[in-house]
């Protein structure tokens, strides 16, 4: 029994981490099967994590924190589709160019606004999410095994855990039951395919883009306003690149990113829940192999056990008529 | 009601410093067969682009049906019926069939209900113009004839009554050309308009009502298909009278200068492309590979060049073993005389950034006399360029302008000049006139044959069936990887297509 309420806390936590992987993966989705690579996943999820904690620690309000980090987010994701799909520019060196710049000004705004060290200020009451019991939950907590997932893991979670988990099967359903996301996946593989069907090429990628902008957006207010109260610098911590290499991993799939992130998320929870403990035969293992785990683990799992992930044929490439 | 369909009026479009079209006129008669001809980078494809609202025109007005309509996007043009198939096709290769005749036509947000309605529409279409496809299959799963057959249908869902098709028959076999044309006659025969753009004389001849010949960016002429000839069109396409035959004397063999013994080579995904080839070329002849692109004809050349290393077999050059299951070294069989002019001029044979100098020393770059000491001798490389630009009459004659900048035909001739003018033993050549233009085809034809007269052997391969009848020797036909018969060059073009289309050498014959 004891072995059962580790995994599930252990469980519990792979969830928590999972979220903003998922939002942001989901994201690079969008914006990757458009054919407009976005390596700058990090930087906006940075961007609208310091947008939402500044906004929801002046309004006092979560809800109005996550749409200031969705109009941030998606301010960045234009200035990426602006550099990449307008004036058709390298699409690595303008994710890097927004990595840099939110990772840069997040730390001197947040300085000379709230004065402590680039954090805002800590949210209270309302200008935070707290978790949601789902009905029965406490009833049932002491029903062993059922009883206690259903408590424990289903119940428990932010909103924007919800969201993020029911965007995955929708995302799904975008991409291959509507118009929008046929000509999504068409743009990214051929753009010239789309052009001479008669629509436009630059239209459907920014709105790609723009779709990027909201979710790393929501991912962003979810580490400020849900997993801590408030922002941090530096709080994405290399997020938006595990979700990148998680987009990889799940070969551009929508259910696949779910299961790759949720993987990486283990492996991260895994680490912390190894801080300090022994393990048999081993002994200690330093807080900080633990910590490199699920980096060393993405890299052997992006190198070996995916095998030909090919990416959407147009991407990275931007769009000019022949000749 | 005009009988005109498309009337165009004095089009122009230049971009940057070329002038693309000049000045064109143009009238496509309703329910006809509209051929329009002209050499590369005659603008054919550019005019209709325009016509197809791909680009837009800096001045002159399109007229369908008679009604002035300013066509600013393929978007309006499918509205006005007019639908195009390109050169490249444009599909998204990993959808199915379906999805790529859906795309742009989805009729609602949410896909379902236009799924079965296109299905539907499918069925009727494949009904009424006998063009068979399967829905669900992935496009690039598909020959590309079938792929060609969904660019056909896609205009057709759309509604299409004028069809442009660009270059229709470049990727197909003989056969699968013969049964385009056959579903063209057919939909001009349900009244629609089709305009067809080609450089080869002969299919205008075999199904056109009229063609009208492009030179230079200008249309230069109009004719009814009945009242005119090959012959004064290719003068029309080329500005003077141009020699269509290759004139060749009798062959004299020698030696056996290139020999491959069962030669199995695999393509980069691992699938095998080359079986089990054997082949000898000798002194003083040209052996002709035919066959429909992607069936082994690149990955043997360049097994045989030692660009692609090979799983089995035996290559000798002179007699003289040569490695090629191993490491090859193709700066090694270039100083044991082979020269290799490769099937892809912008990949493999030039550096299109470089001067032209630059590249007419190319792999040659070690050769003493364009050295001094450790350094390039610049002044003595483009010296020699210079000489090989006159001999070989590349224009514009400035060594030290850009590759990029030459034609394509200017271009194959300084990889061509680079090559030949080292007096190798044994040439092979890839695509000698792809993208190249009618002049420097003939220009091109005679220095091959003047290689083989001067002994040289020459392996060559093209997916032109009517040049490599008329520069061969010995045809080989490979279809599937295999060498499936050996003909001579005088053998029935119907008879080298069904080998090429993989019937059997005994069938073939018969």
């Amino acid at each position: 029994m004891e072995y059962f309420d580790t995994l599930i806390v252990l469980l519990q936590s792979t969830i928590r981490v999972s979220v903003p992987l998922i939002l942001a993966a989901l994201a690079g989705l969008y914006s990757e099967r458009s054919g407009v690579f976005d390596i700058g996943l990090e930087g906006k999820m940075l961007g609208g994590a310091f947008a939402g904690g500044t906004v929801a620690a002046v309004t006092g309000s979560a809800w109005l924190g996550v749409l200031a980090a969705i109009a941030l987010a998606v301010g960045l994701a234009l200035v990426h589709g602006f550099a990449s799909i307008t004036q058709r520019g390298n699409q690595i060196v303008s994710g890097v160019a927004i990595n840099f710049i939110a990772a840069g000004s997040t730390v001197i705004l947040g300085q000379a606004w709230f004065h402590q060290g680039g954090r805002t200020p800590p949210l209270v009451g309302n200008a935070r999410f707290t978790t949601i019991e789902l009905p029965f939950a406490s009833q049932v907590a002491d029903v062993p095994i059922l009883g206690s997932m259903y408590a424990n893991l289903l119940s428990g979670h932010y909103v924007l855990t919800y969201i993020a988990f029911a965007l995955v099967p929708f995302t799904w359903w975008v991409l291959f039951r509507t118009r929008f996301g046929l000509r999504l996946r068409a743009v990214g593989e051929n753009p010239g395919a789309v052009d001479t069907a008669g629509i436009s090429v630059v239209w459907l990628r920014y709105r790609a883009v723009i779709c990027c902008g909201v979710l790393t957006g929501i991912a962003g207010a979810y580490l400020s306003l849900a997993m801590t109260a408030g922002f941090v610098k530096g709080m994405t911590a290399g997020k938006g690149f595990i979700a990148l290499a998680a987009l990889i991993f799940a070969k551009w799939k929508p259910v696949n990113v779910m299961f790759a992130c949720l993987l990486f998320g283990f492996l991260d929870a895994l680490s912390i829940r190894m801080q300090g403990n022994r393990l048999p035969i081993i002994g200690e293992v330093p807080v900080q192999f633990m910590q490199a785990l699920p980096y060393v683990l993405t890299v052997v799992l992006l190198a070996g056990f995916i095998g030909r992930a090919v990416p959407p044929k147009a991407g990275g490439v931007p769009y000019v008529k022949e000749r | 009601m005009s009988d005109i369909a498309i009337e165009l009026k004095g089009i122009d479009k230049s971009f940057g410093p070329v002038h693309a079209n000049r000045d064109i006129n143009l009238e496509v008669r309703k329910g006809t067969i509209h051929g329009i001809i002209g050499e590369n980078g005659a603008g054919k494809s550019t005019l209709m682009s325009i016509l197809y609202g791909f680009y837009q025109a800096d001045r002159g007005d399109i007229l369908v049906d008679g009604k002035k309509t300013g066509i600013t996007g393929p978007s309006v043009a499918i509205a006005r019926g007019i639908g195009m198939v390109h050169q490249h096709f444009m599909l998204v290769e990993n959808f199915t069939v379906l999805e790529n005749i859906m795309l742009g036509a989805e009729e609602g947000q949410i896909l379902n209900a236009g799924i079965t309605r296109a299905r539907a529409e499918l069925k009727r279409l494949e009904e009424e113009y006998a063009l068979e496809v399967d829905p669900d299959a992935i496009i690039e799963e598909l020959p590309v004839g079938l792929q060609q057959r969904v660019e056909i249908l896609k205009a057709l869902y759309r509604g299409a009554d004028i069809l442009i098709l660009d270059e229709p028959t470049g990727v197909l076999t003989p056969a699968e050309a013969d049964h385009l044309f056959r579903i063209l006659a057919q939909l001009k025969e349900q009244g629609k308009t089709i305009i067809l753009i080609t450089h080869k004389l002969r299919e205008i001849m075999a199904i056109t009502d009229e063609v009208s010949v492009m030179r230079r960016g200008e249309m230069v002429a109009t004719r009814k298909t009945a009242e005119t000839s090959v012959e004064e069109l290719a003068e029309l396409m080329v500005g003077r009278r141009v020699l269509l035959g290759v004139e060749k004397g009798k062959a004299n063999p020698g030696e056996v200068m290139l020999s491959v013994r069962n030669l199995t080579v695999r393509d980069s995904r691992g699938v095998p492309m080359v079986k089990d080839v054997s082949l000898d070329v000798r002194a003083g002849e040209i052996v002709g590979i035919a066959g429909v692109a992607g069936n082994g004809q690149s990955e043997l050349l360049q097994a045989i060049a030692g660009i692609r290393r090979a799983e089995k077999g035996e290559v000798a050059l002179s007699g003289s073993p040569v490695e090629v299951t191993g490491e090859a070294d193709p700066n090694e069989l270039r100083h044991r005389g082979l020269a290799h002019v490769p099937e892809d001029r912008h990949h493999m044979g030039l550096v299109l950034k470089f001067e032209e100098a630059e590249n007419s020393i190319l792999g040659y770059h070690d050769d003493p006399h364009y050295l001094k000491s450790l350094f390039l001798d610049i002044e003595a490389i483009r010296a020699d360029a210079s000489q090989k630009a006159e001999r070989y009459d590349i224009r514009p004659r400035d060594v030290r302008l850009k590759t990029a900048n030459f034609s394509g035909g200017n271009q194959q001739k300084i990889v061509l000049a680079r090559e030949m003018e080292r007096d190798p033993s044994v040439i092979i050549i890839g695509q000698p006139t792809r993208g190249v233009d009618v002049g420097a085809i003939e220009f091109i034809h005679k220095r091959i044959i003047e290689m083989r007269d001067a002994g040289k052997a020459i392996l060559l391969v093209s997916v032109e069936l009517d040049e490599i009848r008329a520069l061969s020797d010995r045809v080989l036909v490979m279809f599937d990887g295999r060498v499936v018969g050996e003909r001579s060059p005088e053998t029935s073009e119907g008879e080298l297509g069904l080998l090429m289309a993989g019937v059997t050498d005994r069938e073939a014959a018969e």
